[in-house]
Formats: structure tokens, sequence, C-alpha cells
């Protein structure tokens, strides 16, 4: 099928006021009615591409032409009018209010002087009947689902008249159900003649729903291929120029004496649901264990807890034979437990602090790094840079606040404050989540080499294929509870996995007691 | 104790909650608006303390307490908008923006003053007028109910039509929802075309107009004079109560004749021999406890929340 182009972006130039070139003479092109997926690494350009394309950025070279007519955008405003609407990751939506008054902020309906508020639930009820994604104009943003909030946001630039929709990375913020949702959404969008533009760089997601791909590496456009042509292999070596190993090569691992010990672990949460109830574990000197599960299984809270952030249970958590109830985090850090938390903006880095300041952040206080009462800069200074320079953090220089930098370089920093002080357990709680391919690969193969230096690595992912490829062994959490656990991990099957996941089998107290080891 | 019980449940007393309100409920009117915007207005005291000077000032030149009227709410919203200005065009920080205001106004309202009057402390040399005092046809021929809601100061039902107001525009116009979408979600607002910027601006000058008023009020109402420092904290009260009405008009209503309700308290007991300490520590100690309690509560209820969310999901 070949459609006229709606939209073609040409000869695209961005360069930033710090001199960084996003884009270099990018060429873009949408065909009416399809779904465009926009891959690349972070910090390829494709933000910065659909951020010119929606008037949030001005380019300095290059022409835009919509519907066959050249075109300036210079406010998202501006792109709304002409029928570019774009959800962005983070919601533009105001939590206290109705979905009704979210959908007609900036052109509310009045009546005599007075916002009207049954013309805006009408016009709500309208398009959601149009599009067939149901939602309460009565309910209040703030009481929904992060699914449900998207789709608010969609059907937003669907009232707004948008005929191309720009979705950025839908599916980082959704569970495996809800992604479902969004997909079936989206078909049905396709099918009404709307175009959309997905961006994306897990390349399942791509292949299911897709028609053709732009693959954008270091602000240029590499190639335009139709999706059902292109392998998930091929791919990904034109994101980032070579192969990657979508099977991590590891040896065998020599487990030792459990390090981590969870015994008859419970949790409450501050609403009275039960997150964790009854859960018995260990991790050995030398293994990976892999916590596989869908998210919100209690897998965030499990992490939390063994790292001290949450206190509050019943049972007991053993870190080298150390009860750690009473102990602070900072004594938890200090017993050699170092954490990536899935939370990289709240808990992985001070976003507005340099570099240096978060890789600083754990070991700043210790003698090696101060001066009498003052901190010794140059010790400190003489560190970092070795750590950037070994962890290859992409930055101007260690004062360069790590808000600036790409989503894979801000886990680098973090990975490189919690993998450089020797660490003897590691809790990577989803650390290769939002990043890119090279990046995701680098976390890994540094989370093997610490295995191998007799680390316990406890790692927690809702990536299938990152969780059978590295751990040594699988616990399965569903519903707070020990669902499974699997020896070898090399022995499982991806379907039976799943079936434990989403709680259609479940194995016995007997069974999931083999994830219990002795000291 | 009889005599505390006589002085609570007498007339005189209720209507004393409503003039000692009077005030507090135009600025904590406008310290609401402008936190619905996203902008905390310290600044209401000194808007206040302006417009209470210039009340009297013009309407002792023109011998009209309307002209007054009008000069101190045109200085309230004059004070606003450089407020306005320099916090939010040239962003500089509100709270800082505020204080300075407030410094500003004790100090140059009693030079201003002395520049008038030729003295430091108070206004009594100048002719100043004073608001009407209003009686309520019908109403005031109602035993007790009369005697409570008659016969107010003008600015006084000004006040709570500035309640009414205030509801209608927060709830049930555009730009009241704009109001709140910028103070709750910049970005969300940015996004479809209301500018922050502006609906903070227009917050800050119905905030200037409202303070305007009460300080009028001050110095035209409440007393017939001018003295330095007047507001004496009102301002402040005023954004303890918005505070303790959790972002609701009606609450910042009830919290703010909490406040009047104290303040009377006070001056009431002074006249029973009570040590004046204790007495004059009510209103505070009362603010206090105030913001404790609803902290509570609104915990409780977010947490209810929580949990009817769960179960409606599960």
């Amino acid at each position: 099928m070949q459609t006229a182009a709606i939209l073609s972006m040409e000869n695209i130039t961005k360069i930033y006021p710090n001199g960084f070139i996003a884009n270099k003479n990018v060429n873009f092109e949408l065909r009416s009615g399809e779904i465009h997926a926009l891959a690349g690494e972070n910090g390829a350009g494709k933000s910065t591409l659909m951020k010119v394309l929606f008037g949030e950025e001005r380019c300095e070279e290059g022409r835009i032409f919509y519907k066959g007519k050249e075109v300036k955008i210079d406010s998202p405003l501006g792109a709304i009018k002409m029928g570019i609407g774009m959800v962005h990751q983070h919601f533009m939506l105001v939590p206290s209010m109705t979905v009704a008054e979210n959908m007609v902020l900036g052109l509310e309906p009045e009546k005599a002087g007075f916002l009207d508020r049954e013309e805006a639930r009408k016009r709500t009820r309208e398009v959601s009947e149009k599009y067939g994604l149901e939602i309460d104009p009565d309910a209040r943003i703030r009481d929904l689902s992060v699914g449900l909030k998207q789709r608010v946001e969609i059907l937003k630039a669907l009232l707004r008249g948008a005929d191309i929709l720009i979705l950025d990375e839908p599916t980082a913020v959704l569970t495996p159900q809800e992604t479902v949702e969004i997909f079936q959404e989206l078909k049905r969008l396709k099918e009404l003649g709307h175009t959309v533009v997905f961006i994306s760089h897990k390349l399942g997601e791509i292949k299911e729903i897709c028609d053709r791909i732009t693959i954008m590496r270091d602000g240029r456009t590499i190639d335009v291929r139709m999706v059902n042509e292109v392998s998930e292999q091929e791919i990904s070596r034109l994101m980032i120029g070579r192969d990657v190993l979508l099977k991590t090569d590891k040896t065998q691992a020599k487990p030792g004496g459990a390090f981590l010990s969870i015994r008859n672990l419970n949790y409450t949460d501050a609403a009275g649901r039960k997150i964790l109830n009854d859960i018995n574990m260990t991790v050995r000197k030398g293994e990976i264990l892999g916590i596989a599960g869908i998210e919100g299984n209690g897998q965030n809270e499990l992490s939390e807890l063994v790292t001290g952030m949450k206190k509050n249970r019943s049972g007991q958590i053993l870190i080298d034979g150390k009860d750690i109830s009473r102990k602070s985090v900072r004594e938890i850090r200090e017993l050699g437990v170092s954490h990536i938390s899935q939370d990289r903006m709240t808990y992985g880095v001070a976003a507005d602090a340099g570099v240096a300041d978060n890789i600083m952040a754990d070991r700043y206080y210790r003698k090696e790094f101060k001066r009498g009462v003052l901190l010794n800069r140059k010790r400190i200074c003489r560190e970092t840079d070795q750590l950037i320079l070994e962890y290859g953090v992409k930055c101007d220089d260690r004062e360069q606040p790590v808000r600036m930098l790409s989503g894979g370089n801000m886990q680098k920093v973090v990975v490189a404050r919690e993998f450089s002080g020797d660490p003897r357990l590691v809790i990577a709680n989803q650390p290769t989540r939002g990043i890119d391919v090279g990046a995701a690969e680098f976390v890994h193969k540094k989370l093997l080499e610490l295995r191998d230096k007799r680390a316990a690595i406890l790692l927690i992912s809702a990536d299938l294929t990152e969780i059978i490829n590295l751990s040594d062994s699988i616990v399965v959490l569903h519903d707070g509870a020990v669902a499974a656990y699997f020896e070898d991990a090399k022995t499982i099957d991806p379907v039976e996995l799943g079936e434990y996941m989403l709680g259609i089998k479940k194995m016995s107290r007997e069974q999931t007691g083999g994830a219990v080891h002795e000291q | 104790m009889k005599q505390i019980f006589n002085i609570i449940f007498s007339t005189q007393f209720f209507y004393s909650i409503l003039r000692i309100s009077t005030p507090i409920m135009f600025a904590s009117m406008g310290a609401l608006i402008t936190s619905r915007a996203g902008v905390i207005n310290i600044g209401l005291e000194g808007i206040m303390l302006f417009a209470a000077l210039s009340g009297v000032i013009f309407s002792a030149a023109s011998g009209s307490a309307w002209a007054g009227f009008l000069g101190a709410v045109v200085t309230g919203v004059l004070i606003a908008v450089l407020m306005s200005y320099v916090a939010l065009v040239l962003k500089s920080h509100i709270t800082l923006t505020g204080i300075a205001i407030n410094m500003f106004a004790s100090g140059s309202t009693v030079f201003i003053l002395y520049l008038v009057t030729g003295d430091k402390g108070i206004s009594s040399s100048l002719a100043s007028k004073v608001m009407p005092v209003v009686e309520l046809p019908l109403v005031s021929q109602i035993p007790i109910v009369g005697d409570i809601f008659s016969g107010h100061n003008i600015l006084t039902y000004l006040s709570f039509l500035g309640v009414l107001f205030t509801y209608i525009l927060l709830n049930k116009t555009v730009v009241g929802l704009r109001i709140r979408a910028v103070g709750e979600n910049e970005q969300a607002a940015l996004s479809v075309g209301a500018k922050p910027v502006k609906y903070q601006f227009i917050a800050m000058l119905i905030s200037g107009v409202l303070a305007g008023m009460g300080g009028a009020y001050m110095s035209m109402g409440y007393v017939s004079w001018f003295s330095r420092d007047m507001v004496a904290g009102r301002g402040f009260i005023a954004l303890a109560a918005q505070q303790l009405g959790q972002g609701t008009t009606l609450g910042t209503m009830s919290a703010t004749l909490v406040f009047g309700m104290a303040d009377a308290l006070a001056n009431n007991l002074q006249a029973l021999q009570m040590p004046s300490e204790f007495v004059q520590s009510i209103p505070y100690v009362t603010t206090i406890v105030g913001l404790v309690v609803f902290s509570i509560a609104k915990q409780r209820k977010e947490l209810k929340r929580i949990r009817e969310n769960n179960s409606k999901t599960a």
C-alpha cells in the first residue's frame, strides 16, 4: 500500500545553544494513515526532531511540508491548529480536575460568560465514542491509572483535531496489559485514517504495530524501511551501528554461600494493601538471582526493603548474616550493598547536581575524600574523572548537571557510583529501563563482571529477555508472593515463565523452597 | 466561667466576629486565588497597610469616603502590579518579593504619614472619613439575627460578596479553570495555550483589589484612623486561613471566621482581667492548633481516597 506523504521534513538541522548538534540534515517523511516508528538510541535526536515538528524547538535549517504546502511551526499551539498532536511521557494533565475539564482546557466552551461544563462533558463523550476509547468524563485525573491518563492525552489531541499523533515512548510507563490496550487503540486510529508517530526503542513493539520505521543515529537519519521487511537484529544493528549481543555470553555461575537471606517477609502499605506475602529467598555470592514478574507485584517494595528505604515489616532480612531491621540506609550500604532504583529521577540521581556530585553522593563523607572538615576537591576530581572515563559517561565535564544528559548517560552515572565501590550485594531494579541498547549492554556486562568478582546480585526486571539472558536462577513474583523458582535459568521455557508471571500456574511451597540456600 | 459564657452567648460577640473577620476575609480570598494560581502572596500584609494609609489620605483630601476607598483599592492594585512584575516577569523569588513589599510597606507608610501629617504614629490630625454603616432592611427587625447581621460597615457585606465572587471565579469561569490549571500543572496549562504568567498576574491583580478593600476597612471602618503597622499580621493569618481551607472557598471562609472568633474572644476576655499575654495569644494558638488538626484530617482523607481507589481497581 503506497499512500501519499502527508508530511515531510527536509534537511532539518538543529543546534542547541550549547553547540550540541542534535539533528544534522535529517529527512523524515510520514505517509497518510501509517504507524511510523521513530527509533534510535537515547540521544540519537528522535525527541529533538519531534520537538521541532511540534513547535517546541526551532530548527536552524530545513523545511517542513504539510499536506503539500510549506509550513512554519513555531509553537505547540500552531502545531495543534495544523492538526499535529503530541502525547508526552510526562502527562500534561491537571490531577485535581475532571477528565472533561482537562479535555477542554484552552478551548473552553462558554455560556453567558461561565464555563459550560455540560458542553465539555458532551464533547468528551463525542470524541470518546467516535474513537471507541472509553472514558468517564467526570472522573478526576488523579484517580485514573497511568493507562487511562494516557488515553485522556490521546483524546485531548484528537479533540483538538489532530491528524498526526506523536507518541513519545508511550509504553515506557505502561503495564503489559495496558500496552496491549494502547496497541489496539492505535490500530483503531490508523483505521480511521490518522497518522501515528511511535517513538520507541523496543524492537518487539515496533515489529508488532508499526508499518514503517525511520532509524536515527547520532543526529542523522540512517535508514527508512518497511517494518515487515527488516528483522529486529537488523534494526538494532542500524540503531547502534554494530551487532548487539541479544544473547549475553556468560560463563556458568559458581555460587557460594547465601549473602542476602530473606525470611518470612511481609509488607503492608499505608493504605492497608498486602504487598509482600511471606517471601523466602536467598541470593548467593557469585550468582545473579533474577526476579521476574509483571510490574506492581511487589518488586519495588522488595528492593526498597532490602536497601532500607522502607521499614515497617514482619519477617527478617539478613545481609551477610546481619539483621538490617534497625540499620539506616547508610549502614546498610556500608555492608557493601548498592542499589539501582527503578525510579532514576527520584532515587538514582540529583538531577540539578553535577556528574561529580552524583558519583560522590555515597562516599563523600569517607576519610579519603576529606581534608579536615572540608572536602578534598582534588581527590574527588581525580576519582570522578577516572570513573567518567571508565564507565564512558558522555558529558561536557564533571560539573555538568545530570539533568542535561540523555537517559542512558544518566544511568551510566548511577552505575558508575553503584558499581565502583566493590559492592558485595547489588540490587538492580530495572537497571536498563528507558536507556538505549548500547548503554543497556554496558550495564549487563558490568553486572556479569561483578558476579564474577563474587558479588551477590538481585536483578529485578520486567524485561523477560533481560531476565532470562542474565540471571543464573530465577524467582517469579506474583501478587506479592513467590510463584516459582528455577534453579537454572538456562533451562527455562519463556512461555512457562509467562504463565507463572500471569498467575496461571503456581509452584507449591516445597518447590519454591529451593530459593532458600544455606549460608 | 459564667462570665465567659455570658460573653460568648451574646449577640454582641457574634456581631464582633463578623466585624473582626472582615479584613481577614478580604485578604484570605486574595490568598486563596493567588495560591490556586501557584503563587503565594506573602505581600498581602504590606498591600493592606499601603491601602489603609491611602484610604485615609485620599478620603481626607477629597472629603469623600468613597474616593478614599477607591484610592485604597487602586493602591492595592498598584502594589500587586509591582510585586507581580518583579516576581513573575523579572523572575525574582515570590516569597522574597513579598517579604520585601511588607518591609517596604512598614517603613514607607510611616514616612508618608510623617510627610503628610508631621506625626509618625497616627493619622488623627487628618479629617479622614469612614465608610457608611448599613442597616439591613427587614433583617434588622428580626430579634437576635438582626442584632448580629445588621448594622455593619458596608465593607463587611462587601467582604462576603468577595467570598461569593471568589467561589464563582474559581469554579464557574474559564479564567478560574485556567488559574487552577496553571497553579497545579504549569506545563499542562502551557501546552494548551494558557500562559502561566498571564493567569498568575490576573490572580495577583485580583488579590490586590481584595487586599486593598481589606486595607480600606482597617482605617475607614474598623477604626477611623491610620496607625503604624495597624494590619498587625492579618495578611499572614489570611494565608493560614487559606491553608486551613485546603484551597476551597468555603473552607477558607470558615477558617477565617474561626480566626475572627478567636480574635473576638481575645478582645472580650481582656475586659475580664485575664492576663493579657494569655488572651492575646489565643488567635495565634488557634492558628497553630487549626493547622495541625486540618493537616491530620487531610492525611486521613488522602488515605481514604487511596483505599477507595484500591478497592475500585481490585
